[in-house]
């Protein structure tokens, strides 16, 4: 099922949660809505699943306009971002509490429920508490219960937030290979942009309510539309009001002094990456990302001065960065 | 100076005193032990020794007497009235309670406080002002008196006009028992329900409902407990007609009043026994409700 | 950029607060409707009626009925026996919370349930039990039946659990390094008591004196059998009422009623007040 939100406006009393946006999600993508906190993502997700009504503008599911009808009519699944577990049941119940609702019939849903358990690997778990278990256990639970009903749409908010790192990177793998499975529609929220990058076949950055830019994970790095999503997504120095990549900046050899010259504050190792915190002669601070053997080469120290290339760094047009919400694919 | 005498004050969970000197772990410890049976000393003398007199007393010249009092037609009457009153004041109160801490908690309206001050209202009146109140409504030069009279509906002197007595003053208790754990179940579960295909009172009935239960039923334990004990307004409402408008404690004074001792004990000890059960009961969830909040 | 950012916990709480009631269009506007009727039935036309009544002769009538020598005799007796009780029950309430939190010995728990019996029992039994112990033929030779003495013991018995069941959970939830701290620094017991624990808990023991306060102006079943009743002497306004009652004369009571719950109201309110502002610094 495509979906599509146009013109969509939400305020809560006077913050305005959402500013006419709008954005196109094709059948079968698997997108991120990407942003930091207030943004007004969740938002968004939660007009598109019918847990909030916009104030103004339409939201189409499949065509159909249901912008105002209720959650249960629109065959959404929603993962929560602390899974929202009805505590009182099994996980069993959990995951047939949809078709259950729907009245379906008591070995179909064993038969469903089953298999649902097998495809987020809980099997045998069945008879536990959410209490019992782990937040990767209790995610995949609340994956499984949205997936039950075979709805049209699946939509995540911050599905992996509150869960620790080696979790996190798990299920984000995970999450994607179930896609390529699966291929329903899906939307998730996240601030990190690293797990969209990651996820995502197609990411839309919002910031304070507004879309800034939307495109494939690729583009939006080699082609940021503005200063907000040059600096939210990947690396960046600041310089004025120019922007550089770490990984643009080249530290030459201490025999070539061809490049500008750049003292060498601090050598930070973080196993394959290594950053170099530099100052130039103009006293104007950057970093920039060598690899491990790089910086071998280099041998860098502190208090080092060598010479370094930078190309020209990229400025914007606009100073407030907020380029008009992009229409996507 | 020292932090031991901190300790003193502070946590002693069958753990020693953690100290430096000697004479401060002396006198930390003379100080607990001053400090609990001031305590307990006080509890003694204004609880535990009246209440096993009591029981000392009823049952002091043998169980068959007490029987025999227990037995006595009016007072079988008085307590299956007691029961009957509680039977039909606990369910309506319950849904009530129920669905206020639900319009109170996620409903949007303006005048909450107000509401929640007509909730509590029976908590600060005397029960005898309610009664009061409610023969000035519905008695027969009340408000309603002549609509009444003129539907051969009988409110005051009457078990109707008990129960509504009754479920005046026990008003309160299931609404502000429910209310915190409403609150602090959230409403992402209803959400998630909701997202499911569940209707508004599917979401309610699988997945709010089984999420109070236990503020539920604290609340209606404490609602019987008042139920069953209640005094002074049906006292007024039910003008004490023996054999027909009695509850149990009624018939406590009715019996203290003849001088049979004997039947205002032995009633007395069945309505001490229910409320040592209820005392039971709330033990029971309270500490089922901190394993729950510990998990 | 028109409005500052909330964080994403603000936007929650707005959210949350505007979830729509659980019932649908039509059952909620049922729903609701029954439930105000049942608060009307049962408790807004009955003190609409009780304030009619109260003033239904006038400013004076109201001011004569509760002027009449027995009912201000009456009143200065609950009002009296009232706040004395209270502040028995802010002293040693607070001192059984901090027994039943702070220290250990067996039977704990089982004081800790036997707290909640006045809650339990009904006042009826309660003034009975009392009057078993402290009355004619005690065993301890203690005869305080129709003495006022009577009526404050009885108010202590039905009010003992509301500062106890106050103060305890937040003499739970206290932090103990605060009294940690204020030891390493030089202070003896009694001066952490006084100037770390006790401000700490004051407006817990507040909130249970104005419920204490409330219950003990209204109470009426523990006072009937023990205190005698007697006009002058021991009859407290909830009994004046009753027997006003008796005698038909519903706007005395009504009258004696109101001025009460006024007082009740007003106590209630000033003590609000003074709660808040100390919960302000030490919360």
């Amino acid at each position: 099922m495509a979906i599509e939100v146009r013109n969509v406006d939400k305020r809560f009393d006077d913050f305005v949660a959402l500013d006419d946006v709008s954005i196109t999600v094709q059948d079968g993508a698997l997108t991120a809505l990407l942003g930091p906190s207030g943004s007004g993502k969740s938002t968004l997700l939660r007009i598109i699943a019918g847990l909030e009504t916009p104030d103004g503008g339409e939201v189409l599911i499949g065509g159909r306009d249901v912008t105002h009808s209720p959650a249960r009519t629109r065959d959404v699944g929603f993962v929560f971002q602390h899974y929202a577990p009805f505590k009182h049941m099994t996980v069993h119940d959990n995951v047939a509490f949809g078709l259950s609702v729907r009245k379906r019939p008591k070995d179909e849903i064993g038969a469903r429920v089953k298999e649902l358990l097998s495809l987020v690997r809980l099997d045998g778990l069945a008879k536990r508490y959410p209490s019992q278990l782990s937040g990767g256990q209790l995610q995949r639970m609340a994956l499984a219960r949205a997936l039950a009903v075979q709805p049209q749409v699946l939509l995540l908010d911050e599905p992996f937030g509150a869960l620790d790192a080696q979790v996190r990177a798990e299920l984000r793998e995970w999450l994607r290979r179930l896609h390529d499975e699966i291929h329903v529609t899906t939307i998730f929220v996240t601030h990190d942009q690293e797990e969209a990058m990651e996820v995502a076949q197609e990411i839309v950055v919002m910031n304070a309510g507004r879309i800034e830019q939307a495109g494939p994970p690729g583009e939006l790095y080699e082609s940021p539309a503005n200063e907000f999503v040059m600096s939210f997504i990947g690396p960046v120095n600041r310089l004025g009001d120019a922007f550089l990549r770490p990984h643009d900046i080249q530290i030459l050899p201490e025999d070539d002094a061809s490049g500008e010259e750049a003292l060498v504050e601090r050598v930070v190792r973080l196993g394959f990456e290594v950053r170099v915190e530099l100052k130039l002669h103009d006293s104007r601070e950057i970093w920039a990302q060598v690899t491990r053997e790089n910086a071998q080469e280099l041998e860098l120290r502190e208090g080092q001065i060598l010479s370094v290339r930078m190309p020209a760094p990229r400025v914007f047009a606009a100073s407030s960065g907020s380029a008009r919400p992009a229409l996507r694919a | 100076m020292s932090i031991s005498s901190a300790a003193g004050v502070g946590r002693a969970r069958g753990a020693p005193a953690s100290g430096s000197g000697h004479a401060g772990e002396r006198a930390a410890r003379a100080r607990t032990l001053g400090v609990r049976s001031i305590a307990l000393g006080y509890l003694a003398l204004l609880l535990l020794a009246p209440v096993a007199m009591i029981f000392y007393r009823t049952f002091e010249h043998g169980v068959g007497q007490v029987w025999s009092a227990v037995t006595q037609p009016n007072a079988q009457h008085a307590f299956w009235l007691s029961l009957e009153i509680v039977a039909i004041v606990v369910p309506l109160n319950t849904v009530f309670g129920v669905g206020m801490a639900l319009l109170l908690e996620r409903g949007r309206f303006w005048g909450k406080g107000l509401l929640g001050v007509l909730i509590d209202l029976p908590f600060a009146i005397s029960p005898v002002v309610v009664g009061l109140a409610i023969v000035l409504v519905y008695g027969k030069t009340g408000w309603f008196g002549d609509w009444l009279a003129g539907h051969g509906i009988q409110v005051i002197f009457s078990v109707p006009g008990m129960v509504l007595a009754t479920a005046v003053v026990s008003l309160p208790f299931v609404v502000r028992e429910t209310l915190p754990v409403l609150r602090e179940l959230g409403t992402d579960g209803e959400q998630a329900a909701a997202t499911l295909g569940a209707t508004p009172w599917q979401s309610f009935w699988r997945v709010t409902l089984p999420g109070i239960r236990w503020g539920v039923v604290y609340g209606v334990v404490l609602t019987t407990a008042r139920a069953l004990g209640e005094f002074g307004a049906v006292s007024i409402v039910s003008g004490r007609i023996e054999g027909q408008t009695e509850t149990l404690p009624l018939y406590v004074q009715d019996r203290f009043e003849n001088f049979d001792l004997t039947g205002a004990y032995a009633a007395a000890v069945v309505l001490a026994l229910l409320a040592l059960a209820t005392l039971l009961a709330m033990n029971l969830m309270t500490r089922r409700t901190r394993r729950r909040a510990q998990a | 950029m028109e409005c500052p950012l909330p964080n994403s916990a603000d936007t929650l709480a707005i959210r949350e607060r505007r979830l729509p009631l659980l019932g649908g269009r039509g059952s909620g506007v049922l729903g609701k409707g029954l439930l105000g009727i049942y608060l009307t039935a049962l408790v807004l036309l009955p003190i609409a009626a009780l304030l009619t009544k109260a003033v239904s002769g006038g400013p004076g009538a109201f001011w004569r009925e509760i002027s009449s020598p027995e009912a201000l005799a009456a009143i200065k007796l609950t009002l009296a026996a009232s706040a004395i009780v209270v502040v028995v029950n802010a002293i040693f309430g607070t001192i059984i919370a901090w027994v039943l939190v702070r220290d250990d010995f067996p039977g704990k728990g089982v004081v800790n349930s036997l707290i909640d019996l006045p809650f339990a029992l009904p006042t009826i039994v309660a003034g009975l039990v009392l009057l078993s112990l402290y009355g004619k033929g005690s065993p301890v030779g203690i005869d305080v039946a129709f003495t006022r003495a009577a009526v404050g013991l009885a108010l202590l018995f039905v009010t003992l659990p509301f500062v106890v069941r106050s103060v305890q959970p937040v003499l739970l939830e206290l932090d103990l390094s605060m009294e940690e701290a204020a030891a390493s620094l030089g202070a003896g017991p009694l001066a952490v008591l006084r100037r770390i624990v006790l401000p700490s808990l004051m407006p817990a023991m507040i909130s249970g004196v104005a419920l204490s306060f409330a219950r003990a102006l209204g109470e009426f079943g523990s006072l009937v059998l023990i205190t005698g009743d007697l006009p002058f002497k021991t009859e407290v306004g909830s009994v004046y009422i009753f027997g006003q009652i008796q005698n038909d004369s519903l706007p005395a009571a009504a009258a004696v009623s109101v001025a009460l719950l006024l007082v009740a109201v007003v106590v209630l309110g000033v003590l609000s007040f003074v709660s808040q502002r100390q919960s302000r610094h030490v919360l």
